[in-house]
């Protein structure tokens, strides 16, 4: 904690120069269409895109959209993030089921993710089970890899007090692998939030039935709505950012523990 | 009766008259060998030591005589040894709460507070968790960690962060304790205010207490028998008994005549080790 503080000022001013390249860009943006250098049909003004905007949200397809999409997000989340963890501790703590899946695993993260979407699709649909099985997949696969990173690495020293005070097999899992992965799970958790949103929207392209962000933007794509395309890709990445921003915040809370 | 049952009985007891009995400790004709990048090196060469119940022992030597790795061995960490270790009639196989440990270094859980660390010790004792409670915040008193119970480890001084690891290695009262150098880290009034407090609970649950130190006068001190290892391979050099009654005064004369005594063994075996420079050991 204190190593941040001396490593960026203060958050707010790091903030203000993070913000210094976007503001830039959304300048150059409006110069660019308003002075024809650029089609206005490709790059509509940031003024248009408010306007529509506005008009999303007060016709309540926007809020629609963006709950219909983070309610996916977060179901899939919490679908991959327990299956992570539930087989990264298995892997992580029976060399047995190490020696017989982690070379296979090791295999199919190789597998593009977006490779497995016909798969998913032929297995389970089109429809809202599919998306979030993909999403679910997306996330447990940083999750998986971060758990047994955290159980393989629990110092042998702590495992000896365990064996100490004869902990038995669940009170090894709950008082000592658990907590020590803690750290490691999660960042696995933080990363597969992160590869669940950018899934979310992934699976809303390709298998483009019901509402969602995804949709949103395919849609106006169709229409040839150039400023309902760029409204999407902003709240796409305003929640992607803003995801990520609480994951670090929940992360760092609950690893106080830990010194520095 | 079952061990439950037994257990039970005890700590209602104060003086634990059926433990005295108990707690008898034999070493036999062990032997350690480690390998180091392919070459095995003799960590101990046939040590044999039998500890009668409730004695207190004081273990002496050089560092990396093997000191910690018979602790370890008799703690039933380590398997991988020539001889036998024998506790009660039983052979040592596995860990037990029957035997504690106070590791050299505190090996506390970071993710723990003191309380919570203290309270690993009394995870498996047959006892109700208000007991549990009540035993974990009597010994954060008895190691003067009052208002730290809810501190982390990192929070800690070395010094604390070792009296937290000793109140764990005791609050479970096992009837052979092993203490691997526990005081290392304290300043001389801590240190002979736990060396008090220790004598006190050995004295009244007639634990046998087997002590690493550096220090000759703490085992001069607490000690019944004083075992002085000898390095390159581990063994017992020489074995003194203390016969002084207890309690004990520190500059009683007894004391500082065998305190001389058991220097002038240390002081030879390092003389006679020919990896050492004469004289250069000064541990104690
Ligand atoms: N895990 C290990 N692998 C290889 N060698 C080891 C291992 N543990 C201990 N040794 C060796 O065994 C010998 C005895 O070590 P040990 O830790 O028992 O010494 P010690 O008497 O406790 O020393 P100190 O007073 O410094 O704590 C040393 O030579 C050490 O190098
Ligand atoms: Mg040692």
């Amino acid at each position: 904690m204190a190593s941040e503080n001396i490593a960026t000022p203060s958050a707010t001013t790091a903030l203000r120069r993070g913000l210094v390249l976007p503001l830039l860009l959304l300048v150059a943006w409006e110069i660019g269409s308003h002075s024809g250098l650029v089609n206005p049909q490709f790059l509509p003004p940031l003024e248009k895109v408010a306007g529509v905007a506005w008009q999303e949200v007060a016709n309540g397809e926007l809020p629609h959209a963006l709950a219909a999409s983070l309610k996916r997000d977060l179901l899939g989340f919490a679908l991959g993030a327990g299956v992570g963890i539930l087989v990264g501790l298995l892997l992580g703590l029976s060399s047995i089921a190490d020696r017989i899946f982690t070379t296979w695993f090791n295999g199919l993260k190789q597998i593009a993710l977006l490779a497995w979407i016909p798969l998913i699709s032929l297995w389970f649909g089109f429809d809202e089970a599919a998306k979030i099985v993909f999403i679910a997949l997306a996330a447990s696969i940083p999750v998986i890899l971060n758990t047994v990173e955290g159980v393989r690495s629990t110092s042998t020293k702590l495992r000896e007090v365990g064996e100490v005070f004869r902990f038995s097999g669940p009170q090894l899992v709950w008082s000592l692998y658990l907590p020590a992965a803690t750290p490691s799970v999660l960042t696995g958790l933080h990363l597969g939030l992160i590869y669940a949103w950018l899934a979310t929207i992934g699976a809303e392209y390709f298998m483009a039935a019901g509402p969602g962000i995804g949709g949103l933007i395919i849609s106006g794509r169709e229409r040839f709505e150039m400023a309902l395309v760029m409204l999407g890709i902003v709240v796409v990445g305003l929640v992607g950012f803003a995801v990520d921003r609480s994951a670090s915040w929940i992360e760092h809370r609950l690893v106080r523990w830990r010194q520095a | 009766m079952s061990r439950a049952a037994e257990r039970a009985i005890r700590a209602e007891t104060p003086n634990a008259d059926q433990a005295a009995a108990r707690g008898r400790l034999e070493v036999r004709g062990v032997s350690k060998a480690f390998t180091v990048n392919g070459a095995p090196i003799a960590a101990l060469n046939d040590v044999s030591l039998t500890v009668r119940p409730g004695e207190f022992v004081a273990l002496l030597g050089p560092s990396g005589c093997g000191k910690s790795t018979l602790l370890r061995l008799i703690a039933g960490l380590d398997r991988d040894y020539k001889g036998c270790i024998v506790q009660d009639g039983e052979a040592v196989t596995s860990t037990s709460l029957e035997r504690g440990i106070v590791f050299q270094e505190p090996r506390l859980f970071p993710w723990a507070t003191v309380r919570q660390n203290i309270a690993l010790g009394l995870k498996n004792a047959p006892i109700s968790e208000a007991d549990k409670r009540a035993a974990v915040a009597a010994h954060i008193a008895l190691v003067g960690l009052d208002g730290f119970a809810e501190a982390y480890p990192h929070q800690l001084s070395g010094g604390m962060a070792q009296r937290a690891a000793i109140a764990r290695g005791l609050v479970n009262r096992p009837r052979l304790l092993l203490l691997d150098e526990p005081f290392g880290a304290l300043d001389a009034l801590t240190r002979a205010r736990l060396q008090t407090e220790l004598q006190r609970i050995w004295a009244h649950e007639k634990i046998t207490m087997i002590l690493v130190t550096h220090d000759v006068d703490e085992a001069v001190f607490l000690g019944d028998r004083v075992v002085v290892l000898a390095p390159r391979p581990g063994r017992i050099s020489r074995i003194f008994d203390v016969p002084a009654a207890r309690p004990r005064a520190r500059s009683d004369d007894d004391l500082v005549r065998l305190r001389n005594e058991v220097l002038r063994t240390l002081e030879h075996d390092s003389a006679a080790d020919p990896q050492l420079s004469p004289g250069s050991r000064r541990d104690a």
